[in-house]
C-alpha cells in the first residue's frame, strides 16, 4: 500500500516538473554543449543558413494566343557557398492544361510537372521555362496561376552537423587576438566593480540603517539604478558625459575646473601627477566601472541592510556601556557580523560582472581600451562573423568561471572549518 | 580638548555646509542661472563663522531665532552683496541654511565635551552627507533623463546647461518629443510588442514554474536535491554564453524575429529564478490542508489549484512582477535576435534608434523614459512586495 503511494507520488513529481526541467535543459544545458561543439569548428555566420533551392514563378500570356501561357521559374541555389544535391521540383496546373515543350529532366502527370535536377552547385542560377496549352481553350486565369508555389527539395550539408574539427579557434583565441589584455581588462571589471559595489553597499546600508525622516522614500530611490532597463541608463551616462554637449563637461567647464573637455568614454588613458608620481590611468575602462558600480550596488546595499536590521540590539547596547566609539562599534560588531553576507555577495557579483556584457556594449561598444571578454564573444561571433571562435571565447569564459568558482569554495571551505 | 573638538566640529560642518550650497548651485545653473563659481573660499568663511558662532552664542537666544538671523545674515550677504540672483535662488538657500542651522543646534560646547564627541560628529554629519550625495548621484541621471526629453534641439545648442522647462508653451510643443517617436518611429507598436512580450513570458512561466515547484517543495522522488541544486546553478549561468548556440539554432528553426522565439527564451532563463521563489513560499504552507485534500481525494491539479494558488497569491504576484520586469528590461537576446524593426521590443527599439548619430538626443530621451516609466511604477507602487523578494536574489543582472 505504502509503497504504490510512494509510487504514484513520484510520477506525480516527475509530470509536474518535467515541462519545466526539459525547457530549461534545452535552452539552457543544450546550448552549452552545442557551444563546445562549435567551438571546434571553422564556422562562419553566413555558413549557418541551411542552403535552399528556391524558384521565383512568373507567369507571361503569349500574345496573339490566349490559351497559350508561358511559365518561367527562376531558379537558384540560396547559398553563396555550398551545393545542393537531388534538387527535385514539383508544381501543379489547373485540370484543363496540357504541356508543349517537356523538358527531358522531367515529366507530367495529372497536371503535376515533376523534375529531378540534380546537383546544383553554390551560386547556382537558372531560367527554366514551360509552356502549357488549355485544352478547351478556355482563357487562363493569371492570378490563380501564380497563387499555386512550386516545391523544391534537395539534399545539403549542414555544416555545425558534419564531423570535421579543428583546434584553430582556441590556439587563436588563446595566442593571438591580445589575450592577456582581454584578461586583465575583464578582471579589473570585474573586480573593481564587485569591490565597488559592496564597498557602496556597506556605506548605505549603513546609512539606511539609521533612523531619519524620509527612510522607505530612499530606500526606494537606492534601488533605482538596479531596477531601470539598461539601455535608458547607458543612454542617459552617454549623454551626461558626452565630450561635446554633456552636461557633466559644460558644468565642469562653466565652474572652470577643467579648461578642455574630457571624453571620459572615449579615451584610454589619461595622465594623472599624484606628488609628483605620474600615473596612466585607463579613463574609459575607470568610467565603465564607475556606471557598473552605480548600477549594482544596490544589490549589495539591500543584502547588508536585511543583514544589519538582523543584528541584535543588544551587542551595541554592551558596546556602549563599555564607552565604545562609533568607529569601534563599526569595526568590531557591524563589520564581522556581515562578513558572510558580504562573501556571498563578492562570488554572486564577481560571477554576474564577469559575464556583464550589456553594460559595456552600450556604453563604448568596447572601443578605448573597454574590451571585455562577453563583449569579445560579440565581436568574434557577430562583428567579425565568426561563429567558430565566439564560441571558443564563450568556453573560455565558462572554464574560467568554473576555475573561479572551484578556488573559491575550496577557499571559503577552509576558513569554514578554521572557524 | 575643547578647542580641537570645537575646530573640528566647525570643520566638519562647514564641508557639510560648502557641499549643500554646491548643490543647489549646480541645480540652479542647470535652471539657466549662470553662476561660474561655488566661491568656496566664501562659503568655508562664512561657514566657519556661522558654527563658530552658533557655539558661542549658545542657549542665550532660542534656536528658531538664531537660525533666522543666520541664514539672513548669509542670504544678504551671498545673495545680494556678493552676486546677484533672482528672489528664487536666495529662497532655496535661506532654507538650506535653516535647515543647516538646525542640525547643527544640537551641539554645544557641553557635548562637545563628551566622550567620542568628534567620531559621534563625525559619523552624524556623513550619515547626512551620504543620503543627499547618494540621492543626488542616484536621481540626478533620471531627473537629466525628464528633463532632457522637453527640450528642443535649437534651446540645447543654444545654452547646454540650460534644462528649465518652459510651461507656459502649448502641450503640443511640450511633449513634441514624445508625439515624434510615436508617430515617426512607431513606439506604439513596440509598446505593445514589449507588453506582449513580458506579459506573455510571465503567464508561461507560471504555468512551468508553479507545479515544478510544488513538486520541489513537498513531494519526494529520485533527483529532487540534484534539481534544487541545478536550479541555483542555472540561474548564476552568464547569458552571453547561450547567445552563439541559440542564435544558430534559432536561424536554422527560423524562429529569429519572432516573438515566440523571445517567449521560450525569456521563458527558460526565468524558470530558474520562478521556481526558486515559490518553493520557498510552497514550503511555508501548512502541510495539514493538502493531507485533508487527499482524504478528499482530490487530484495534484486539484490541490494546486484549490489549495495552493489561492494560499500563495502574495507569492505568485510578487514573482509575477519579477518576471515581467525581467523580460521588460532585457536587451542581450533581443539585440542577438530581432534584426527587423516590425518586430522589435523597446529596448531594442531605443539601441536601433541611438545608433543613428542623427536622431537628436531629446527623441532619445523620450524613448528612454517611455521605456523606464512603467518599471519604476511597479516597483515603488508595489515596493513591499518587491524588496523582500530582491533579497531572495531574484533580479538577475
Amino acid at each position: 500500500m505504502n509503497d504504490t503511494l510512494a509510487n504514484t507520488e513520484k510520477k506525480t513529481a516527475y509530470i509536474l516538473t518535467l515541462p519545466a526541467v526539459l525547457l530549461v535543459f534545452s535552452i539552457i544545458l543544450f546550448p552549452i554543449f552545442a557551444n563546445i561543439w562549435i567551438s571546434f569548428k571553422e564556422v562562419e555566420l553566413k555558413d549557418i543558413r541551411i542552403p535552399e533551392p528556391r524558384a521565383k514563378k512568373i507567369v507571361k500570356s503569349i500574345s496573339d494566343e490566349p490559351s497559350k501561357i508561358k511559365i518561367l521559374y527562376k531558379l537558384r541555389n540560396s547559398s553563396l557557398i555550398q551545393e545542393i544535391r537531388d534538387v527535385s521540383f514539383q508544381d501543379n496546373f489547373p485540370k484543363t492544361f496540357e504541356i508543349e515543350n517537356l523538358d527531358p529532366r522531367c515529366s507530367y502527370k495529372k497536371y503535376n510537372l515533376k523534375c529531378e535536377f540534380g546537383n546544383w552547385p553554390a551560386k547556382y542560377r537558372e531560367n527554366f521555362q514551360v509552356v502549357f496549352k488549355t485544352n478547351d481553350g478556355s482563357k487562363i486565369d493569371k492570378k490563380n496561376l501564380k497563387s499555386i508555389k512550386p516545391k523544391l527539395e534537395g539534399k545539403s550539408d549542414n555544416i555545425l552537423l558534419n564531423t570535421n574539427f579543428t583546434l584553430k579557434n582556441f590556439k587563436k583565441v588563446l595566442f593571438e587576438n591580445e589575450f592577456l589584455d582581454l584578461l586583465l581588462t575583464t578582471f579589473y571589471y570585474t573586480f573593481f566593480g564587485t569591490v565597488g559595489s559592496i564597498v557602496f553597499g556597506i556605506l548605505t546600508a549603513q546609512m539606511v540603517n539609521q533612523k531619519f525622516y524620509g527612510r522607505t522614500f530612499m530606500r526606494s530611490v537606492l534601488l533605482f539604478p538596479y531596477v531601470a532597463p539598461v539601455v535608458a541608463l547607458a543612454y542617459t551616462w552617454e549623454l551626461l558625459l558626452d565630450p561635446n554637449s554633456g552636461t557633466l563637461n559644460s558644468l565642469l567647464l562653466n565652474y572652470q575646473i577643467i579648461e578642455t573637455p574630457i571624453n571620459l568614454l572615449g579615451q584610454k588613458y589619461i595622465e594623472i601627477s599624484i606628488l609628483g608620481f605620474d600615473f596612466k590611468l585607463r579613463l574609459a575602462l575607470t568610467t565603465v566601472i564607475m556606471f557598473e558600480i552605480w548600477r549594482y550596488f544596490p544589490l549589495a546595499f539591500l543584502f547588508i541592510l536585511a543583514r544589519l536590521q538582523a543584528i541584535p540590539k543588544e551587542l551595541y547596547e554592551a558596546a556602549d556601556v563599555d564607552g565604545a566609539s562609533p568607529f569601534q562599534k563599526f569595526f568590531n560588531i557591524t563589520l564581522p557580523q556581515i562578513t558572510a553576507v558580504i562573501s556571498i555577495l563578492f562570488m554572486i557579483r564577481f560571477i554576474w560582472n564577469f559575464n556583464k556584457f550589456e553594460d559595456v556594449f552600450l556604453l563604448t561598444g568596447g572601443a578605448s581600451g573597454t574590451r571585455t571578454l562577453p563583449i569579445n564573444v560579440y565581436q568574434q561571433g557577430f562583428a567579425i562573423s565568426d561563429i567558430g571562435m565566439g564560441s571558443a571565447v564563450s568556453i573560455v569564459i565558462v572554464v574560467l568561471l568554473l576555475m573561479f568558482m572551484f578556488f573559491y569554495f575550496k577557499l571559503l571551505g577552509k576558513r569554514v572549518d578554521e572557524n | 580638548m575643547r578647542t580641537k573638538n570645537t575646530i573640528i566640529f566647525s570643520l566638519i560642518s562647514t564641508f557639510f555646509l560648502i557641499f549643500l550650497i554646491s548643490i543647489w548651485k549646480i541645480l540652479a545653473t542647470l535652471q539657466g542661472l549662470s553662476i561660474t563659481s561655488f566661491n568656496i573660499e566664501i562659503l568655508f568663511i562664512f561657514g566657519f563663522l556661522i558654527s563658530l558662532g552658533h557655539l558661542g552664542i549658545g542657549d542665550k537666544i532660542k534656536s528658531f531665532y538664531k537660525s533666522i538671523i543666520f541664514s539672513s545674515i548669509f542670504v544678504f550677504c551671498d545673495g545680494f552683496l556678493i552676486q546677484k540672483l533672482p528672489i528664487w535662488y536666495n529662497v532655496g538657500v535661506f532654507l538650506i541654511l535653516y535647515f543647516f542651522t538646525y542640525k547643527i543646534s544640537k551641539y554645544n560646547f557641553i557635548s562637545l565635551k563628551e566622550e567620542h564627541s568628534t567620531q559621534v560628529i563625525l559619523f552624524d554629519f556623513l550619515t547626512l552627507f551620504g543620503i543627499l550625495f547618494f540621492s543626488f548621484v542616484i536621481l540626478f541621471p533620471f531627473y537629466m533623463m525628464l528633463v532632457t526629453s522637453f527640450k528642443t534641439q535649437i534651446a540645447l545648442l543654444v545654452n547646454p546647461l540650460d534644462f528649465s522647462i518652459n510651461f507656459g508653451q502649448d502641450i503640443k510643443d511640450l511633449f513634441k518629443s514624445y508625439f515624434v517617436i510615436f508617430k515617426s518611429y512607431k513606439f506604439g507598436k513596440y509598446i505593445i510588442t514589449s507588453t506582449i512580450v513580458s506579459v506573455g513570458t510571465v503567464i508561461i512561466t507560471l504555468i512551468f514554474a508553479i507545479p515544478a515547484a510544488y513538486a520541489v517543495a513537498r513531494l519526494n522522488f529520485f533527483g529532487k536535491t540534484f534539481l534544487s541544486t541545478s536550479i541555483l546553478i542555472i540561474y548564476m549561468f552568464p547569458a552571453i554564453v547561450l547567445v552563439i548556440p541559440l542564435y544558430t539554432i534559432f536561424s536554422q528553426l527560423g524562429l529569429r524575429n519572432s516573438i515566440e522565439g523571445l517567449l521560450i527564451v525569456y521563458t527558460a532563463t526565468t524558470l530558474p529564478v520562478a521556481i526558486y521563489m515559490l518553493q520557498g513560499y510552497f514550503k511555508s504552507i501548512p502541510k495539514e490542508l493538502e493531507e485533508a485534500a487527499i482524504l478528499d481525494k482530490l487530484s495534484w491539479f486539484g490541490i494546486i489549484t484549490k489549495i495552493i494558488i489561492p494560499l500563495s497569491i502574495p507569492a505568485i504576484s510578487s514573482v509575477a512582477l519579477y518576471v515581467f520586469m525581467i523580460a521588460w528590461n532585457e536587451f542581450l537576446f533581443s539585440l542577438m535576435f530581432l534584426d527587423n524593426p516590425n518586430s522589435f521590443t523597446l529596448s531594442r527599439a531605443i539601441q536601433y534608434l541611438s545608433g543613428d548619430a542623427e536622431t537628436p538626443r531629446q527623441y532619445l530621451m523620450a524613448g528612454s523614459v517611455v521605456v523606464t516609466l512603467p518599471v519604476l511604477f511597479i516597483f515603488v507602487y508595489f515596493e513591499k512586495y518587491l524588496v523582500s523578494g530582491l533579497t531572495a536574489g531574484s533580479v538577475k543582472g
